[in-house]
């Protein structure tokens, strides 16, 4: 809840600073609210469930999803400086409607009363649509805009209404009265809880990208600036599976034959999706916009599964997926930067001018596709293990498939890289970017030999 | 301490290696580095009791809520192999010491990369760490083939890395659901593996899932399509990598983990998985009689030879499996052997086609009598290192079913011809008036590879009982443990 607070105040005080046009205090001032954020959220673990009345509850799993979370903003707003560096003024309006995007992602992550889910929900989506089309005069970014906000809004009318459904069967938003309706009245609740059930899931997925509601993703991730897609794709998805999880495999536990075999094809159509179109792509960034549609499923497959691994098992594939791919997207962005294109061809012969931004793009592909001792294996081999454990046999072997598959697209980067001639002069690296990639790949390699660190919950 | 040592210095030499600017120094360094591990595994031989049980056992918790922690320790079998692999090291090193590569510290960063994967594969003593380091091989053996290797090589080695990961994913699924069949807690770790309760339809699945994953990696037919072009396309010392040591964890890992773990259903699959690798050997051997390529012709004798051992180590007998262990390390030597000797030819000559060769005994005798001891030992001549394994092998197959013996026994006639013929043409008759024999005396470096594995060839050959002598006690092991669990 502390951290909450501070990222609020660290987003008023950034729009104050835009006011004052103070562009050089802003990016300090934002890394330090965020590591100010970060500390008082690890101060509140184990300090049991704080609850605020009907509304909130910090819990061990919520400040550990919102550590991860704020973690990787920071990652992101590293590679602010730079992206940014071109533009004159001070950018008030995109850091703090990042930061705001953030304390939406933080409420969908503890919320305990399914207005405060619809309301986080909110606060992060039209964050997100805004951001979507920050580059105003690119047509490629109105689009996503555009798109997103459309199905978006769709996503968001689903869930409202299963929400309200689901009121009206149990008589309550509060998650804990609806978990003892829930328990209490079991079948007899009427069949309109059902339906209410289903949209309120349909909701959450057109969030997540899952697959078959995955359409907005490719053209919003490869409209939107290269900053705010990787955002997109790291922050937005974890506070997606945090609320799928909260409320799924904590509060509708008890009706789990109910929803659990949606979601099990959910998550295998939208592993074989996402992999199987990846394979097509030829630009970076709807490549990883398949990726991160695939790696959605792969989220899903522990939500399937419901046991006490679950929890951890999404913490340490967020984890890992959302740092292999900040640096992924860290590194389309520089190339971007100079090369002005992001086409696979773009890589071509990287590996001969900058091998450290190659190593880092080889380690984060690597990390996705799921090679040890790379956190990505760490992590998937956590997700199969828990769907393994409730005898999802062909849930997991479907999705090792997909794996294989995903090793195909994943490769053309770093066959590029470091196999394909290219004409392209070095790229110019400034400290900043090159200490970001080396901690990055350092951090994808430590959490992949050291999972125990995120093994809390 | 020395399985650290053993697995913790190939990871410090490539570590050491990749910071180097100068090439001179990151040949020496190589070099000393590689042997000092072969002295290190020596070390190893030497204070091994040979109890048939694991020794010097030494364990990293890892993930240990799991059941999943660093546990590496060595019967006779891994040492057996750890010794092939420290022992190849530095023959690969030597075998093209001074030749010029760009990058050349990345190449000899790998190899140890390399190195270090296949001493954990040998000597881990936990199911997902095995694992780990089975996958962890193929990053090096993908790069150092795709980055060094000759034309058309990005498609190929993407192919062959394709399908070896789609094997390992399939054996990872069936690793996982042994995991939860193993006695609470669940854990990975050796002892509770093998003692995992699995009804008689769950080891089929077991056994296909491991089967496809191993027989991708040996390979045995008709999983091997990736197996000639791969090894034609790498440079010398990725193939020698590839066929020395890397197929060896397939086999390795049948009489491993297949055996013990599948003994219910092992007298009904035996038979189909002999049959594959059988048909794999005539295969191959037919086809081996057409190539003109002499890389080519290495890598499909490598599949007549791999597919001979496949199918005995599915053979229930200890003669047949120690044979299996023999036959391995001759194998890994004389296919390193053989390829060096390709090097060395096409180095000299600009090219490895058969019929662009002859009559190179003229003027290189020293070579050609190298080159001879190694083609024998491959052919299995009685007295050099492939004739004890495969006499042990075949021992074993014929008690299992003649006929199949006989099929495979034609092997030994094929052999002689494709390999002979082909020495004939290489070595012997006129000479190639196209030949330019100005830079023809061996190397050191070239002596220095080739006569330790000349050496070894008939060292195998006459003593091979010292060797057998290592592995025994530990087969002996497995072959117990298995009949214990069938009768009780």
């Amino acid at each position: 809840m502390n951290a909450l607070i501070t990222i609020v105040v660290v987003a008023l005080l950034t729009m104050f600073l835009g006011l004052r046009k103070a562009k050089k205090a802003m990016l300090p001032v934002i890394f330090t609210g965020l590591a100010i954020a970060f500390i008082t959220n690890l101060l509140e673990w184990n300090n049991g469930n704080v609850s605020f009345p009907n509304m909130m509850v910090v819990d061990n799993f919520s400040v550990a999803f919102n550590g991860v979370m704020i973690f990787t903003t920071i990652l992101v707003f590293m590679f602010a400086g730079n992206y940014y560096r071109s533009i004159d003024r001070p950018l008030e309006d995109i850091y703090s409607l990042m930061l705001f995007a953030l304390c939406g992602a933080i409420v969908m992550t503890s919320f305990s009363n399914l207005t405060m889910l619809f309301i986080g929900i909110e606060i992060l989506s039209i964050s997100m649509y805004i951001l979507a089309g920050s580059k105003k005069f690119d047509l490629a970014s109105n689009e996503a805009a555009l798109k997103y906000f459309l199905t978006g809004s769709f996503a968001t009318g689903f869930l409202l209404f299963g929400i309200s459904l689901i009121y009206g069967a149990t008589g309550s938003f509060n998650l804990d009265k609806i978990s003892e309706v829930i328990i209490n009245e079991g079948n007899r609740l009427p069949q309109y809880f059902k339906v209410g059930l289903l949209l309120t899931m349909v909701g959450l997925a057109f969030k997540l990208a899952v697959a078959p509601f995955h359409f907005w993703a490719p053209d919003v991730y490869h409209g939107s600036p290269t900053l705010i897609t990787a955002y997109m794709s790291t922050v937005v998805k974890t506070a997606g599976i945090a609320a799928f999880y909260k409320l799924f495999a904590e509060h509708f536990y008890a009706v789990k034959d109910l929803w659990s075999d949606t979601l099990w094809i959910f998550s295998i159509v939208t592993i074989l999706t996402g992999n199987l179109i990846g394979l097509y792509q030829r630009n970076m960034k709807r490549l990883l916009a398949y990726s991160s549609i695939s790696h959605a499923g792969y989220l899903l497959m522990a939500i399937v599964a419901v046991n006490a691994l679950s929890a951890n098992a999404l913490l340490l594939y967020s984890a890992a997926y959302s740092i292999a791919t900040i640096l992924a997207f860290g590194i389309i962005i520089i190339v971007r930067d100079e090369r002005k294109n992001d086409d696979i061809e773009t890589f071509n012969g990287l590996g001969k001018t900058n091998p450290y931004m190659s190593l880092g793009m080889t380690v984060a592909l690597l990390s996705l596709t799921g090679i040890p001792p790379l956190a990505g294996f760490a992590a998937k081999y956590y997700i199969f293990t828990t769907a393994m454990q409730d005898g999802y046999l062909w849930l997991v072997i479907l999705a090792l498939l997909g794996s294989v598959v995903s090793a195909v697209y994943y490769f053309k980067p770093i066959i590029a890289i470091y196999f394909k001639e290219g004409s392209w002069p070095p790229i110019p690296v400034t400290a900043s970017y090159r200490f970001e990639i080396i901690f990055n790949t350092v951090v994808t390699l430590l959490l992949g030999l050291m999972p125990w660190v995120l093994m809390v919950l | 301490m020395i399985t650290g040592i053993l697995i913790i210095s190939p990871l410090l030499a490539s570590i050491l290696i990749m910071m180097q600017k100068k090439n001179t120094n990151i040949r020496l360094i190589a070099l000393i580095s590689s042997i000092l591990i072969f002295i290190f595994s020596i070390i190893a031989l030497i204070t091994f009791k040979n109890s048939a049980y694991p020794e010097t056992l030494m364990t990293i918790p890892w993930m240990s809520s799991l059941g999943i922690d660093f546990r590496f320790a060595f019967d006779g079998i891994s040492l057996m192999l750890i010794l092939l692999t420290t022992f190849l090291i530095p023959i690969i090193i030597l075998a093209s010491y001074t030749v010029n590569r760009s990058k050349l510290h990345l190449f000899y960063g790998l190899i140890f990369l390399m190195e270090m994967a296949l001493i954990g594969v040998f000597s881990s003593q936990d199911l997902l760490v095995f694992y780990l380091f089975w996958e962890l091989t193929l990053i090096p053996a993908y790069f150092i083939t795709a980055a060094w290797g000759g034309e058309n090589r990005i498609k190929i080695t993407f192919k062959f890395f394709i399908y070896t990961l789609f094997g390992s994913l399939v054996m990872l699924a069936a690793i996982i659901f042994i995991y939860f069949k193993t006695p609470l807690p669940h854990s990975f770790s050796f002892d509770s593996v093998f003692t995992a309760h699995l009804t008689s339809v769950e080891q089929i699945w077991i056994f296909s899932a491991f089967f496809l994953a191993f027989a991708i990696k040996i390979p045995i037919f008709p999983f091997h399509t990736w197996q000639p072009d791969t090894y034609t396309v790498a440079p010398p010392a990725g193939s020698m990598l590839l066929a020395g040591l890397m197929l060896k964890m397939g086999i390795y890992g049948i009489i491993r983990f297949i055996l013990p773990m599948c003994s219910l259903v092992l007298d009904k699959l035996a038979l189909p998985a002999i049959i594959l690798s059988v048909t794999g050997i005539i295969y191959a051997s037919i086809i081996a009689l057409r190539q003109n390529d002499l890389k080519k012709l290495i890598a499909y004798v490598s599949i007549v030879h791999v597919g001979l051992m496949a199918a005995g180590s599915f053979v229930l007998n200890i003669s047949t499996l120690q044979g299996v262990i023999l036959q391995m390390i001759s194998h890994g030597i004389n296919v390193v052997g053989l390829f060096i000797v390709i090097d060395i030819i096409e180095r000299r000559f600009n090219t490895r086609q058969i019929s662009d060769l002859g009559g190179l005994v003229h003027k290189m005798p020293l070579f050609s009598i190298l080159f001879m001891i190694i083609l024998l030992g491959s052919i299995a001549l009685p007295l050099t290192n492939g004739f004890a394994g495969e006499f042990l092998i075949f021992l074993g197959l014929f008690k299992f079913n003649p006929w199949l013996t006989a099929i495979a026994g034609l092997t030994i006639i094929f052999g002689a011809i494709y390999m002979l013929w082909m020495y004939q043409r290489v070595m012997l008759g006129k000479i190639n008036e196209n030949l330019d024999f100005s830079k023809s005396v061996l190397k050191w470096y070239e002596l220095a590879a080739l006569i330790p594995v000349a050496v070894l060839v008939i060292f195998i050959g006459v003593f091979p009982s010292l060797f057998l002598r290592i592995s025994e006690p530990a087969i002996n092991l497995i072959i117990y443990t298995i009949n214990a669990i069938s009768i009780g």
